[in-house]
């Protein structure tokens, strides 16, 4: 393949598994948790290559795994302390991301790894790191990653639905049927924790915010049907990801960049022509949206 | 130590990232009982576009334009999130999340683009994602300075109004105080708090500056009154050291130093604080406990 295939191509991965995860944070009404798990990722990542020096992708898989679930634990734990919630995410995702960026700084700040490549990712680079898997052959490695991930991803998504659609709408229902609503909460943290670190190398710790939330709340805009809605969000997703690919090489810019602008310009367009919840759809027959 | 104070731009800058943090810690007061704490972390990165937008339109780095730009970015993100949030079934926090990343992106989009067309200039741009308060200039220090003590300024000579629209606003309303005028005022100030920080502290760290002073504070008191006078100590203080610590090495960043001093606090606070800490919730704990038990024991000897 091509090297400008392999980058859309992993892009469009990004914004596929970003895309479908992306709904449960709509729905769970958690959105900015994938803000502060974003963030504190970095450390996750940062701490793995202080133990192992090496920039490999299993290790800061489960770095970044463990911060993620890690901060999603502070949260609740420092809102059962009466913390409120919001205040608990802006304390734990700040003081963690500033200890990261202390600790490049500090003690590893080298070509591997810096503040600057995990804000903003760098998927041109992706291309030049390829490993080689049996049965498919060359690949680069962060694609290969994001592969892994959309299938995990997907594999929890569909085992679970049932759980899933229940937890999320009506938590109370879920713990009197006997569901681990807890357990739920955290391995969903953790699927949100996988996603973000797969996707980091593309698009950095920020823009994967774009891409998480804005697929799914502009789905969620166009149904009230959860398959679809998954289904909707990760087309945004992917159809956001190509567009900024392209955006970026018409005005050459940042591709990470671009691609969360253009999420922003699949929002725009739900939110003013979505049939039911768009701007013109409520203007035109307010009586029925009454 | 001394001779980095005794530099004198070190002072300068020290001076200015506690009067920042003075400020933040009042106005992170605010956003706390308005239980809007993560509206800043959204609204500073809305400021990213308006910052590149104001560099590549005057072409150099003058703080005050800047300032300016940054400010009508963030309105401009506040203003979306409202509309977002009023028209549609989108929450507040998704729409927060989603003005902030998109217009973080879209703000490095155009970093990108102004790094590479605008020549040498552009290396202090760079330090307003994260924050490099060594590289302010007396201009900028004073710059700060002024607005800084603006904010702290309105929210002093305001106070009794400020009380009744955060924690009475239908009583404030009934005498005749507008809501909608205390709102702007509000968001004047916060925008305002947040873009002057943005050089010190950072895009990303900015919030920080709001949110952890004012709940470290809370650990200390019922009063609203010192509840913001200990926040805007704890902020400055946490500024202050933050800026020394980073001045110790050559190239360490500002704010992430000044977010941990001031975890620190919230740390100690969490475990210590007077009201409602671990600390003395346990004790109240155990002191219940055993007055229960020697209550059940009188009983039994009674009975």
């Amino acid at each position: 393949m091509t090297y400008t295939a392999w980058i859309i191509l992993t892009a469009a991965l990004v914004g596929l598994s970003c895309g479908v995860i992306g709904v449960f944070l709509i729905l769970r009404k958690t959105a900015m948790m994938a803000d502060a798990i974003s963030h504190t990722v970095l450390l996750g990542i940062v701490i793995a290559y202080i133990v192992t020096r090496e920039v490999s992708g299993t290790a800061m898989l489960i770095g970044g795994i463990l911060a993620g679930v890690f901060t999603a634990f502070l949260v609740q734990w420092l809102h059962s302390l009466r913390v409120q919630h919001d205040a608990a995410m802006g304390i734990v995702f700040t003081t963690l991301f500033a200890i990261g960026v202390i600790l490049i700084a500090t003690s590893v700040g080298n070509a591997h790894l810096d503040v600057q490549h995990a804000l903003m990712g760098e998927i041109t680079f992706i291309p030049f790191h390829m490993i080689t898997l049996p049965f498919i052959g060359a690949i680069p490695e962060a694609t290969a990653l994001l592969l892994l991930v959309l299938a995990v991803i997907l594999f929890f998504i569909i085992a679970f639905y049932k759980e899933w659609k229940i937890t999320s709408f009506d938590p109370a229902l879920a713990a009197s049927l006997g569901i681990p609503v807890i357990l739920m909460h955290y391995l969903f943290m953790g699927l949100v924790s996988v996603t973000t670190v797969a996707s980091f190398d593309a698009v950095g710790a920020i823009m994967v915010v774009a891409m998480l939330i804005t697929p799914a709340a502009s789905a969620y805009l166009w149904t009230d049907k959860l398959s679809f809605m998954l289904v909707l969000s990760g087309s945004f997703g992917v159809v956001s990801a190509v567009t900024g690919y392209y955006i970026a090489a018409w005005i050459d810019t940042s591709i990470s960049g671009s691609m969360a602008f253009a999420t922003g310009l699949v929002f725009m367009i739900s939110f003013i022509f979505s049939p039911k919840h768009g701007l013109i759809a409520k203007r035109v027959r307010p009586a029925e949206t009454m | 130590m001394l001779s980095i104070l005794l530099n004198s731009n070190t002072g300068w800058v020290l001076l200015s990232t506690m009067t920042l943090g003075i400020a933040a810690g009042t106005i992170g007061c605010m956003a706390y009982w308005k239980r809007q704490n993560l509206m800043s972390d959204a609204l500073s990165h809305a400021a990213l576009p308006g910052v590149v937008i104001a560099f590549l339109l005057i072409g150099e780095k003058n703080l005050l334009i800047l300032i300016i730009g940054a400010a009508i970015s963030a309105l401009i993100g506040a203003f979306l999130i409202q509309w977002i949030t009023t028209a549609s079934r989108i929450s507040e926090d998704s729409a927060m999340g989603m003005v902030l990343a998109i217009f973080y992106g879209f703000g490095i989009m155009l970093l990108t683009i102004a790094n590479r067309s605008a020549g040498g200039n552009q290396s202090g741009l760079d330090g307003f994602i994260y924050g490099q308060a060594a590289a302010m200039v007396r201009t900028d220090v004073i710059t700060m300075l002024v607005l800084a003590l603006i904010v702290v300024f309105i929210v002093f000579i305001g106070f009794k109004e400020w009380k009744l629209y955060l924690f009475d606003g239908q009583f404030a309303k009934g005498i005749g105080l507008s809501l909608k005028g205390m709102n702007t005022l509000y968001t004047a100030v916060l925008v305002t708090t947040i873009v002057i920080g943005i050089q010190a502290v950072g895009v990303i760290l900015m919030a920080a500056m709001l949110i952890i002073p004012a709940v470290s504070a809370r650990y200390w008191t019922q009063s609203f009154k010192i509840m913001i006078l200990l926040s805007a100590i704890f902020g400055g203080l946490a500024g202050a050291a933050g800026t020394l610590i980073s001045a110790l090495g050559s190239g360490l960043p500002t704010g992430p130093f000044i977010v941990v001093v001031g975890a620190g606090f919230f740390v100690v606070s969490l475990i210590f604080g007077k009201e409602k800490g671990i600390l003395i919730h346990y004790l109240q704990f155990k002191l219940h406990q055993r007055n229960q038990q020697s209550n059940t024991q009188t009983l039994k000897q009674e009975g």
